[in-house]
């Protein structure tokens, strides 16, 4: 297989067809506009659907009804688009129908800007939608991760009937890397027993977010649970790096996690014993991992592009078996890895105490700059 | 007479279409979805069309649509059916898609969905419920409400000043290209029924020939919301709903008069 | 090994294009390689800018606070790259659009007049290239044979006639530099 020279945007848009996505709807918002840009011309020359919609919310729902069918479908959307969709996201959640959704963050709240941002973890990974639901995400930190991982999202969210979203930011969006593009699938709609179809020869199908019975509806959220938990216990995913004699981790997602790479062997060109631990599935996110690297680190770096959203997974997981230290930056601002290793230099340093809040001693320090 | 001698084929005069479930209404008294539900159930039936259609429910009091037309449904959002059918129908381009929705469902919430759809030609039928009022939440103000009616959320009267004006969505929804069939009528007697569901049989026939978005608005009662008896609510139509939402063909395109239903 | 290079000038200048056949290069060489155009904060100020990244292994950041090889076609590029070259580094100006000279006394540049030498070597539209010649001398990354592959491969089909003139300038601007560039102290 040939590597090409893709952008990011595109690159996932391409993976997206040949992982035999059926339909796509969206909507123009920056920095995704090239997913939809290419599919508007992809799609209909595969004979697959594409549509252009009035808003996010009509995308969405547009989404929801293709799904309806079994068939593979997807969206993508930025940052302020995907708040817009958080209502379908719900029902698509509580329909139990398959979807891929591509979100390109970029810098809010609001309007904010459209700069790199991992800002909307919390949003998608917790919830966003109202109600009990779970979301698949997997936040890939290249574009050869994220075409690879494009085929893997259909496959999850056909497997748990469930919302996969492949959530990267503007830089990944934007930016140009050679890939080798996975195969192209012949499109294949698999034969449900709920999908809608036109009720020829068999009882006829019925999809539904509404259970006005209440103990069904909490039957039903059990089932999303259960699904849930399968994949909590199945779907973990992650990259590791020089992690065999680290003493320090450093803990980061997506574009966070790549450039904590190059910090991270600067840091070992130092002579600074330090790994990086990059989660890919953030949701379902791998805590036992985090919790059994506290036995070889003494003491862990996270760092984002946010608040520290991420981080309060990490903290779930370490329980102040080791110190953490939280490095973020906001607001579409992307770090550059001197800053990381700084942090690494300091955290080591000063390893502080694990019952510490890294949080608010990162706000207190990024206020005293 | 037993019971078997009444239904007895030469008997009948009134049966379940065979696109009806049995199940029992849920609709207040004098309500006309039940009549319009069967309009559609008996189209879909004469078509040959019930084992080949996807409908899709809204929300308002419509949103059990599906316990009783006996095709494979979905439901939707809020004001989201036209998006959800444009879904469908994407996908499943031979299938026969409908939504079908209330006032507030299609002309508030929905109004973006619904003129797209429209605008995009889409090939899908809406069926148009306009009762000028918000039935499930309570009887609250739509945006088909007449200037001056009292609702829930207007209990001096709908004030133009302040609350805006109704909107004709038949008469706006004709202006767009995309727009094949696009027809008003009425529930409130037998003989406006039997021409609301002409008008039903040519929007699905647009639909199954591929041209175009087809919408058909039928002014309805809600005698609960309005505060009247079922008989009362078949008249305040007459004589209230139809000055204000005249009945008639917005919108024919050439190729549907064409079918010559 | 890593090597970053960041490119800047006004829209139109051709900023993109040059770091993009750098990177075409790169990759058909068998290397690692990330292209990002200006995005995020520096994309304010009126000027483009694209950071390329050449490595033999996997790419962790695709910025660098302190590229070692900085390429800037205008005045506003000049202002504010010249402080964030490595030490040690190069810089290429477009004296073409630039009327001073680099105050920086610990890096090698060179100066040279790219849209002239364009002009010259037949159309004025490759300046971009014939400072991409000059970086190419003073920081040796991929050979000019590299981007005269790149360049065929991946112009674009209606551009694919001037091919010749672009190596041409490409040489002139790897010519001057290799005669007038000035070393790092």
């Amino acid at each position: 297989m040939a590597r090409e020279m893709w952008k990011g945007n595109e690159a996932i848009a391409e993976a997206a067809v040949r992982a035999g996505v059926e339909a796509y709807f969206g909507y123009p918002i920056t920095p995704q506009n090239e997913v939809l840009e290419y599919l508007s011309r992809r799609m209909p020359e595969l004979g697959r659907a594409f549509v252009q919609a009035e808003s996010e919310p009509a995308a969405i729902n547009m989404v929801y009804g293709a799904a309806c069918t079994g068939a593979r479908v997807m969206t993508s959307s930025s940052s302020p688009g995907i708040s817009l969709m958080m209502e379908g996201l719900s029902y698509i959640a509580g329909t139990e129908v398959p979807m891929v959704l591509v979100n390109v963050m970029r810098g809010g709240p609001g309007l904010g800007n459209i700069a790199p941002s991992q800002g909307d973890y919390n949003q998608i990974c917790k919830g966003g939608g109202h109600g009990d639901y779970h979301p698949i995400v997997l936040a890939p930190a290249s574009i050869q991760e994220a075409v690879d991982l494009m085929p893997v999202a259909f496959d999850l969210a056909h497997k748990y009937l469930n919302i996969c979203c492949i959530l990267i930011d503007g830089s990944i969006g934007q930016m140009m890397e050679p890939v080798i593009l996975p195969e192209m699938q012949p499109v294949v709609r698999k034969e449900y027993d709920w999908a809608v179809s036109g009720a020829k020869g068999r009882k006829r199908h019925v999809l539904s977010s509404i259970y006005l019975d209440v103990p069904t509806e909490e039957k039903v959220n059990l089932r999303l649970l259960g699904r849930w938990r399968e994949a909590q216990a199945n779907e973990i995913r992650f990259k590791e790096y020089f992690l065999e004699d680290a003493e320090y981790i450093v803990i980061g997602f997506g574009t966070a996690g790549r450039i904590a790479l190059s910090a991270v062997r600067a840091a070992r060109a130092l002579g600074i014993k330090v790994g990086l631990f990059r989660p890919i599935s953030v949701n379902p996110f791998p805590y036992k991992r985090v919790e059994e690297l506290c036995k070889q680190a003494q003491s862990i770096l996270v760092v984002e592009m946010n608040t520290g959203q991420m981080l309060k997974d990490v903290e779930t997981a370490v329980r102040t078996r080791v110190p953490i230290r939280f490095y973020g930056r906001l607001g579409g601002v992307m770090p550059f890895p001197d800053e990381f290793v700084h942090e690494i230099q300091e955290m080591i340093k000063n390893p502080g105490k694990p019952e510490d809040d890294p949080a608010d001693l990162w706000y207190q320090r990024m206020m005293a700059r | 007479m037993v019971a078997t001698a009444i239904i007895n084929p030469e008997n009948l005069v009134y049966a379940r279409p065979k696109g009806f479930t049995d199940t029992p209404s849920h609709y207040c008294p004098g309500c006309t979805h039940g009549t319009a539900h069967r309009l559609v159930a008996e189209v879909l039936e004469e078509m040959n069309l019930l084992d080949k259609t996807i409908g899709v429910a809204p929300v308002g009091c419509a949103v059990f649509a599906y316990n009783y037309i006996d095709v494979d449904f979905v439901e939707a959002a809020h004001g989201r059916a036209p998006a959800m059918a444009t879904g469908i129908k994407r996908v499943w381009p031979d299938r026969v898609v409908f939504t079908y929705q209330g006032d507030g469902d299609l002309a508030s919430i929905g109004m973006a969905e619904t003129v797209h759809a429209a605008a995009r030609g889409e090939n899908i039928t809406i069926i148009f419920i306009n009762n000028a009022i918000y039935g499930m939440t309570g009887g609250q103000m739509a945006p088909t409400t007449l200037p001056g009616m009292k609702t829930t959320s207007s209990p001096n009267g709908r004030d133009v000043e302040t609350q805006g004006y109704p909107i004709r969505m038949a008469e706006m929804l004709a202006t767009l290209d995309g727009a094949g069939y696009v027809v008003r009528r009425s529930l409130h007697d037998p003989a406006n029924i039997r021409k609301a569901k002409k008008a039903i049989r040519t929007a699905f026939e647009t639909q199954v020939h591929g041209l175009g978005f087809s919408m058909v608005e039928l002014l309805s009662t809600c005698s609960t919301g309005w505060g009247v008896s079922p008989v009362e609510s078949l008249t305040w139509l007459e004589e209230h709903m139809i000055p204000a939402f005249p009945l008639g063909d917005y919108k024919i395109a050439p190729s549907v008069a064409a079918l010559k239903i | 090994m890593q090597t970053e290079f960041l490119f800047a000038g006004f829209g139109g200048q051709g900023v993109m294009f040059a770091g993009q056949v750098l990177a075409y290069a790169a990759m058909d060489n068998g290397k690692q390689v990330t292209w990002i155009p200006s995005y995020g904060p520096e994309m304010r100020g009126g000027t483009a800018n694209c950071t390329v990244v050449i490595a033999d292994e996997e790419i962790g950041s695709p910025l660098v606070n302190h590229p070692p090889a900085i390429l800037v076609m205008n005045l506003p590029s000049l202002e504010k790259y010249e402080p964030l070259v490595k030490p040690g580094g190069v810089l290429v100006v477009n004296a073409s659009m630039v009327d001073r000279e680099v105050q920086r006394k610990d890096i090698t540049w060179v100066s040279l007049p790219c849209n002239e030498m364009a002009e010259e070597a037949g159309d004025k539209r490759m300046a971009n290239i014939v400072a991409l010649g000059a970086l190419l001398e003073l920081l040796p990354a991929q050979t000019l044979k590299d981007i005269e592959v790149a360049l065929k491969a991946h112009m674009p089909g209606r551009h694919k006639h001037l091919l010749p003139k672009n190596v041409e300038a490409m040489k002139r601007g790897a010519e001057y530099a290799k005669k007038h560039a000035r070393k790092a102290k």
